[in-house]
């Protein structure tokens, strides 16, 4: 890790984020049914710091609330507790009107090519739209310029702006789509699993254009993905998600060198090994739960081997654990039979 | 394939798409568009190519009424199709009269199809109360059969309005009906196309760089969602010019002064047991060609357009 | 269980082609792959999607639909010839010696009958049992695929069941009448990191269990290596590299195998940039002259450009690649 201390705030910050979802039936129904009301607890008590220039990724399964992470960040839905930070300015409550200088500094790239971008516009035209909104470029033929130079940017012609999407492969799509979210000049993009789609021969090349826009452009990265190997090589800092909540995170060679949390363990030992090392590996048991009906105590006690009563019956704070790394398990803390809590620090990306 | 020409022009993309490979290697589609492109030019030819004004009281002359078509015993040349009992022509009639069937064919699709897709965007893409909103009113809509609604209609436009304007009122009635009651159509297929199209990627990608709701749903939504409709445009079209001629056979629908087939079929009817077949046979013929090749139409792009028959 | 003789080698694909009808003429999506496939042997394919190996295992199991058709080539299984068979025959190969897994378990099964009918159902189509014992049957495979309380959750349907339920539902139904051969086509890629390394382990233990030989197509390089004992590789059509997956994966011949391999991101590796295969698959429509690898290969030569290279032995595997025939020749 950096021996230097970063002075500078971060780019990006979460405190104590949550979103929960209202999945009750509508009124009459409920009344006619006696429905209880149900709720999804989607994301709960998030708390992370992104430095700029840095890439922080968020990894885990189905269920865990990376996407809607993302879509919090981003602004596609309000939370339901916390605030988001973004170079300093709350932007939690912030009206739709005030929130258009801080949305053309925070972009997403989508994980499916083929939705992501408009079949009835011409790539041109899909490119172009943020500048349009944005209104940072006046005169048409202007537009065309900028449009062609990311083009070229992100690996394509410059002509390929007259095409239709469908006539583009799924990797060149993701190009498209990096160019489009990078034509307002961002700061900050949001990345929704922009490689799970995509085939392996085409993943690396799509990954190494993302490396290098970021070195070029200073570009600063909230990466989400399922994939370890592919959040190994793209990330500075890896927060691992488990039903809604943080459940470890920190340098992400720390965490992948000597994961602490059983989830970590449990998700690198399903990692296929190509090196064919066939390493003695521990029996992965039971499923992801269903988030609407979440375990008591801490969501990870059913398929815990380390799991006591302790956590059949309280949550684990998150506990700081040197080096930037926090981790949320009451065996990692010894907390297994002592109750008090400790409060809650946020997973720092500074040393 | 088309790899070379660029910018491709629209136009070139649809001539080499799949849609238009399938109209010019399907003989019957390519015959039902030719028939309804004739019938099309023909009636909006009519003031120059009818032969005679069959509904200018003027130039009629009851010793011309009742002659058979020219190829039978008895016919006159003048009156290619004959003539009915007042001494209109047949041919001029029918000109006319497919005037006013497709006009209000056309009209009524038109306005149906923007109120259908106007409502089913807002619907499928706010969702919540407005959706149920407009939904239920379409429920209602949809229990009335538009023969009812004409009737209904056209009983209070008599009511209401002096006896001198009935006549030049049943043009606005028909199209009024056969709106009402067809736009919930478009409508339901556009809102459940919204309603997918609403959470595709490319529409949250247009919400973060700023654009408003009714943005979005125009220029984004609106050209994804406008397949289906086309192809319930097209066959409407045929159930509105039928429905027209039901409602004007019935009596309701367009008077004898200024006919539509439907009326002519009307009028023809009631001395078809007298001999004079070609008063009725021939607008009938016509109308029935008429709606069969727009159904054909309808066919090849609802197939041609259906993304699991490929 | 006892076993009756069985040929050394239980599916045979010998030049198989299959062709589209298209407005645009035949397009080649399988262009002459030939293998073999040992008893109680784990074949995987691996390829990009396009590359053909669904196709494939869906020309093995009958189930190709127009406008693709068989343009060549043959498949001989348990030394009968199969790909002339009609549909009824077919269909009854299906099921009692073949067995079929697929992507999605949500569509795989029918929403309206429970696990339990579905299996019984399957079980007395190809075995002499009677409803108990078929009942009884059912019941113990579900035991055996690690659902829990099987006996209770034989009469759910499939909606009760979670996603990872349903493939070991699939897998107990495919494996129900004891095939000899199972297509697995990408049986976890809808699934979790973590359900997948289960269901893997259990579709090995089952197919050794059964004596099941299984082709297992994927994408998914790391699925083959946990996997699977032999691996072809797929590129546009072609099979251009086919051997034990240590040898193919450890010391690959074929420059796509070589980079696909390179370009994998390992965790640890520590690397700033990845390897890149560069452009992309070729579409059906824009095959290039020669090895349809030619335009991505960094070691093309003049030949490459010319003519397809022909599959060579070499070791014991093959590879179709002009670059080891040269050293033949």
């Amino acid at each position: 890790m950096n021996a230097i201390q970063q002075i500078e705030k971060p780019l990006l910050s979460v405190e104590s984020l949550g979103k929960t979802f209202d999945l009750t039936a509508p009124w009459l129904n409920r009344i006619i049914e006696r429905a209880q009301t149900r709720h999804l607890r989607a994301v709960d008590g998030l708390n992370i710091e992104i430095p700029r220039g840095k890439t922080f990724s968020l990894v885990g399964e189905s269920g865990c609330g990376k996407s809607t992470v993302a879509k919090l960040v981003v602004g596609l839905h309000r939370p339901t507790a916390g605030t988001i930070r973004f170079d300093g300015k709350d932007l939690t409550d912030l009206k739709a009107a005030n929130r258009g200088m801080y949305r053309r500094r925070i972009q997403m790239i989508f994980q499916d090519p083929y939705a992501s971008l408009n079949p009835r516009w011409r790539v041109r035209d899909i490119i172009a739209e943020p500048l349009r909104s944005f209104g940072v470029i006046s005169n048409r033929s202007e537009e065309r310029a900028q449009v062609g130079r990311l083009l070229e940017l992100v690996g394509l012609s410059a002509q390929d702006g007259e095409k239709f999407p469908h006539e583009f492969s799924g990797g060149q799509r993701q190009r498209i789509s990096i160019a489009r979210a990078i034509s307002s000049k961002p700061d900050f993009l949001v990345c929704d699993e922009p490689t799970s789609a995509l085939d392996v021969s085409v993943q690396s090349q799509i990954l190494n254009l993302m490396r290098d826009l970021q070195d070029e452009l200073g570009l600063t990265y909230l990466f989400i993905s399922h994939d370890l190997a592919v959040v190994d090589f793209m990330s500075d800092y890896v927060g691992v998600m488990y039903l809604g909540r943080l459940v470890e995170a920190g340098p992400a060679e720390q965490i992948f060198s000597v994961p602490e949390h059983p989830y970590t363990k449990l998700l690198m030992d399903t990692v296929p090994d190509i090196t064919m090392n066939r390493r003695d590996r521990v029996a992965v048991t039971g499923e992801v739960p269903n988030p609407i009906d979440p375990p008591t105590g801490c969501s990870f006690n059913p398929r815990c081997p380390l799991a006591t009563d302790t956590c059949r019956a309280t949550s684990p704070a998150t506990t700081q654990r040197g080096g930037g790394r926090v981790v949320a398990c009451h065996a990692v803390t010894g907390m297994h039979g002592n109750n008090s809590p400790i409060k809650p620090e946020p997973a720092q990306g500074i040393a | 394939m088309s790899m070379e020409s660029y910018p491709q022009s629209r136009l070139s993309i649809f001539l080499e798409s799949d849609l238009y490979y399938r109209f010019r290697t399907s003989r019957i589609t390519v015959s039902a568009a030719i028939v309804t492109a004739l019938i099309l030019l023909a009636a909006l030819l009519a003031p120059w190519i009818a032969p005679h004004t069959p509904f200018d009281v003027t130039t009629l002359s009851l010793w011309d009424s009742e002659l058979p078509p020219v190829w039978v015993e008895g016919g006159d040349p003048r009156f290619v199709l004959g003539t009915d009992n007042q001494g209109r022509d047949v041919l001029s009639a029918i000109l006319y009269g497919s005037r006013i069937s497709l006009f209000v064919g056309f009209v009524s699709v038109a306005f149906a199809m923007v109120i259908g897709i106007v409502i089913g965007l807002i619907s499928g893409y706010f969702g919540g109360a407005i959706d149920a909103f407009f939904m239920r009113i379409a429920d209602v809509m949809l229990s009335f059969p538009t023969i009812l609604v004409a009737l209904l209609v056209s009983g209070i436009a008599r009511g209401a309005l002096p006896r001198e304007m009935h006549d030049s009122a049943a043009l606005v009635v028909l199209v009024f009906a056969i709106t009402i009651t067809t736009w919930v159509q478009y409508a339901r297929t556009v809102r459940s196309s919204t309603m997918v199209e609403r959470s595709r990627e490319y529409v949250y990608a247009a919400q973060l760089v700023g654009r408003q709701p009714f943005a979005i749903l125009f220029s984004h939504i609106l050209p994804n969602v406008m397949g289906p409709v086309l192809v319930i445009a097209t066959i409407n079209l045929a159930m509105a010019i039928l429905i027209e001629a039901t409602l004007s056979f019935l009596g309701v629908g367009m008077p004898p002064t200024n006919p539509s087939l439907g009326t002519l079929i009307r009028v023809g009817n009631e001395y078809l047991f007298s001999g004079v077949w070609w008063v009725v046979i021939f607008p009938s013929l016509t109308l029935v060609v008429l709606v069969l090749a727009v159904n054909l139409l309808g066919d090849w792009l609802r197939d041609a357009l259906n993304p699991k028959l490929r | 269980m006892t076993l009756a003789y069985v040929p050394q080698t239980l599916l045979s694909v010998r030049d198989l082609s299959i062709c589209f009808d298209t407005r645009y003429g035949p397009l080649r999506a399988v262009d002459g792959i030939t293998f073999d496939l040992a008893p109680g042997e784990i074949l995987g394919m691996v390829g990009e999607s396009g590359a053909g190996k669904s196709l494939t295992g869906a020309a093995i199991t009958g189930l190709l639909e127009r406008p693709g058709r068989i343009d060549r080539g043959e498949i001989h299984f348990e030394g009968q010839r199969i790909d002339t068979l009609g549909k009824d025959e077919m269909r009854r190969l299906r099921g009692r010696k073949i067995g079929a897994i697929f992507q999605d378990p949500l569509t795989s099964l029918n929403p309206l009958m429970t696990v339990g009918q579905q299996l019984i159902q399957t079980i007395r189509t190809h075995l002499p049992l009677n409803r108990d014992a078929a009942r009884t049957r059912a019941i113990d495979l579900l035991m055996e695929v690690g659902i829990p309380a099987p006996d209770a959750r034989v009469d759910q349907y499939p909606h009760e069941f979670s996603g990872g339920m349903r493939q070991r539902v699939v897998i107990a139904l495919a494996l129900c009448a004891n095939p000899a051969l199972v297509i697995a086509d990408e049986p976890t890629t809808a699934l979790d990191v973590s359900i997948q390394s289960q269901i893997l382990e259990l579709l090995r233990k089952m197919c050794r269990d059964h004596g099941a030989a299984v082709i297992l197509v994927t994408h998914d390089m790391g699925v083959i290596a946990e996997t699977a004992d032999r691996v072809a590789v797929m590129y546009s059509g072609r099979i251009v590299e086919i051997g034990s997956v240590e040898k193919v994966f450890k010391d690959p011949r074929h420059p796509y195998t070589a980079g696909l391999m390179q370009s994998i991101p390992r965790i640890g590796s520590n690397a700033h940039r990845l390897a890149q295969i560069e452009g992309a698959m070729p579409r059906l429509t824009a095959l290039p002259d020669g090895c349809a690898f030619n335009l991505r290969c960094p070691r093309a030569m003049d030949i490459c450009y010319r003519q397809k290279p022909k599959s060579q032995a070499l070791g014991d595997g093959q590879v179709a690649c002009h670059l080891f025939q040269e050293e033949l020749a």
